[in-house]
């Protein structure tokens, strides 16, 4: 996995700044402010939690809870390109279960592994709506259905797995 | 030339982007003066994408088309091979009763002006002219019950929220949708935005909040891009803001994404959520009606319960009450998924019995082996074998046969299934939504996917343990969650009792 070693603290300093003063007034922010950073790091800077609890007046420990309650949290960076898998009941019975095994054994990963060239990040996902046209999967928020291995591979290699 | 080519979500990810494009370029190829609108998806997924033509006649489908199939449309429409008649002559279109759906797939989704043409606002508009206590009635004389799950009585709900006193109130949609085989508040959020605004808007006024939120699913970018732009939109044109519609009243909302946890649709976890916690369960009482968001009344209900209240409002409540089955009344939004012929979104009256649904309406699985199992309700609801197929859809009717219908997902399995492996991933998947909040679901789900291993293995021995820990999880958990997942699991073990023994027998 790669280190988030390109951040200077003061890069997360004042970019968690700016989403602070961005989420000022907002009921609730503090969902909101950790997707915002997450969408600008790409994960959630451990820097950053002790400002974020300043600013909300709230615990670290409640601010670390929360990260790590949510599966859509990290904190540290994914693969360049994100590709998930939906292995809800809808997507196996139109062969997710098989179409997930193949491609975790393809690129030698479990689930949440990322390609050694850092390339791609594999994980489960619970349901993408698709369900009338699965198996489904998502790439970098872009939807796919009727995913089969010959277009699986395709994606794969679009995204340099 | 008017053409349609959908932009939702189901419909991009079977490629109608790269449709739309090849459109756009044929269009500018021939001179054709175009122009292009992104709706709704009518619900036929397997027909997606379509493409329609509008005509004098009507709007004329194509479909499943790709790219190729686009140069046929300019050229020689009627002798196309992929062209389907008049869509809404279609049988899966002319069987349905479309209330709720009325216009999603036909407006343009983001066109206010296309949805008051099509009967958008005027359930607001009379909404305006009643007063709070006459609104809620409007919606308890409708029989409309909450369609998230738990079916209980929207009007109920909201005489509670209008009867407290607060010095602020809430309305919150849950958009977290994330039953397995569901898609029709996905559909609904990209095809008909607005219809959702107006819900929430009728709701405000019922109850006297000012305030909204929907709390929508990471999972769904696709509608969180178009619930943001309509909320934008509504706020530009005075539908949303200090003076709903030039009535001085006022309501607004805001759009919240989740992030990825299941049981956050459960609506005290939602409201934990919303308000920057650990979306941990909370304990009822006290009821969010009275103390939800910020410990203030709060409606929570589902996308489909709020969206259907415009035109409970636009019809009557006696128009909308007259349709259904029992205490089920009114239409539900089918979502047929899984391995089926025909998948998609099929809203119709109560009482169609599931039979009907999976044989003629679905016709059947798509890899035309005989259907197994059908998983109605999402990951907390029961396997039916077809020996239930007579089962009418309706609330108590699937009570009654120990299952449920819950956000009204239909599953189904080919004779392929393996009923072990379903009953194992439904604690397997317990297990990693649980919020932890209580032992039953925490910890039992993580002794079901052993004991269901032990099964597996062919320790019969492990039969009478499974049924005790379901037991426990059913009478100790704090939320459905871990209370319901005994109802995947029983109903494999008793309905599909070979798929248990044939692997015992195969260890032995
Ligand atoms: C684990 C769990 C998940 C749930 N998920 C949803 C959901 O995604 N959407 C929803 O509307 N209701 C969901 N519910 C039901 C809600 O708790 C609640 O009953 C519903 O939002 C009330 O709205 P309604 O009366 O309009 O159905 C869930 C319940 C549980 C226990």
């Amino acid at each position: 996995m790669q280190k988030p070693n390109h951040l200077t603290p003061e890069e997360v300093r004042c970019r968690t700044e700016e989403v602070l003063a961005a989420h000022a007034g907002l009921e609730g922010p503090l969902l909101p402010i950790l997707q915002a950073l997450q969408s600008g790091f790409g994960f959630i800077p451990q820097e950053a939690v002790p400002q974020i609890a300043e600013a909300l007046n709230i615990g670290r420990a409640e601010v670390h809870g929360v990260i790590t309650f949510y599966h859509d949290f990290r904190d540290a960076p994914a693969g360049r390109h994100v590709v998930k898998i939906c292995r809800a009941e809808a997507c196996q019975a139109q062969g997710a279960n098989a179409l997930a095994d193949a491609t975790l054994a393809k690129l030698g990963l479990q689930w949440h592994g990322t390609t050694a060239n850092g390339a791609v990040t594999v994980e489960p996902v619970y349901c993408l709506g698709l369900c009338a046209c699965g198996p489904a999967a998502m790439v970098d928020g872009q939807v796919v259905g009727r995913v089969d291995s010959a277009r699986m591979d395709a994606l794969l290699a679009e995204a340099g797995a | 030339m008017r053409v349609y080519v959908p932009g939702d979500a189901a419909a991009r990810a079977l490629g109608a982007d790269a449709v739309a494009q090849a459109v756009q370029e044929a269009a500018a190829a021939r001179g054709v003066d175009l122009t292009l609108i992104r709706n709704g998806t009518r619900g036929m997924i397997w027909l997606e994408p379509l493409v329609e033509i509008e005509t004098p006649e009507g709007r004329i489908g194509f479909g499943p088309l790709d790219a190729a199939d686009v140069a046929g449309l300019f050229d020689n429409p009627a002798n196309h091979p992929k062209a389907l008649g008049l869509v809404e002559a279609l049988p899966w279109m002319a069987q349905q009763t479309r209330l709720t759906f009325a216009r999603c797939g036909v407006i343009d989704p983001l066109s206010l002006e296309d949805y008051a043409a099509h009967g958008g606002l005027s359930g607001l508009r009379r909404a305006l002219a009643m007063d709070a206590a006459a609104i809620v009635a409007e919606v308890t004389q409708s029989g409309l019950r909450g369609r998230g799950g738990a079916g209980f009585p929207t009007g109920i709900k909201w005489e509670t929220v209008r009867g407290a006193v607060a010095d602020r109130k809430y309305i919150v949609c849950n958009a977290d949708e994330g039953d397995s085989g569901t898609f029709a508040d996905r559909m609904m959020m990209e095809g008909d935005p607005f219809t959702l605004i107006e819900g929430m808007i009728i709701a405000g006024l019922a109850v006297g909040a000012t305030k909204g939120f929907v709390y929508l699913r990471s999972e769904y970018p696709d509608a969180i891009k178009v619930m943001g732009r309509a909320v934008e939109i509504a706020r530009a044109n005075g539908l949303l803001g200090a003076s709903v519609l030039g009535s001085r009243r006022d309501f607004d909302m805001e759009i919240r994404v989740g992030a990825g946890a299941y049981v956050c649709g459960e609506e005290t976890s939602l409201l934990n959520s919303l308000e920057g916690k650990r979306g941990v369960v909370r304990a009822k009482p006290p009821l969010p009606a009275l103390e939800g968001f910020m410990g203030k009344p709060t409606v929570v209900n589902n996308v489909i319960s709020l969206a259907t209240v415009p035109v409970i409002f636009e019809r009557g409540a006696a128009f909308y009450r007259d349709f259904g089955l029992g205490r089920s009344r009114g239409t539900i939004p089918l979502q047929i998924a899984g391995n089926v012929k025909r998948g998609g979104l099929f809203e119709t009256a109560f009482g169609l019995s599931l039979g009907e649904i999976v044989d003629n309406i679905a016709g059947g699985t798509l890899t035309g082996r005989p259907v197994k199992a059908v998983q109605v309700g999402g990951p907390l609801g029961a396997y039916f074998p077809r020996a239930k197929f007579d089962t009418p859809f309706g609330y108590e009717e699937f009570d009654g046969q120990g299952g449920l219908i819950g956000h009204a997902g239909v599953v189904v399995f080919d004779e392929t299934a393996d009923m072990l492996g379903m009953a194992r991933f439904a604690f397997e998947f317990c297990a990693v939504e649980s919020c932890g909040k209580c032992t039953p679901c925490r910890i039992g789900a993580v002794r079901g996917v052993e004991t269901m291993d032990r099964i597996a293995r062919g320790d019969a021995d492990a039969i009478p343990l499974l049924t005790d820990l379901c037991e426990t999880m059913k009478d100790g958990s704090l939320c459905a969650l871990g209370g319901f997942t005994p109802y995947p699991v029983m109903s494999a073990l008793t309905h599909f009792p070979d798929d248990f023994a044939t692997t015992r027998k195969a260890a032995e």
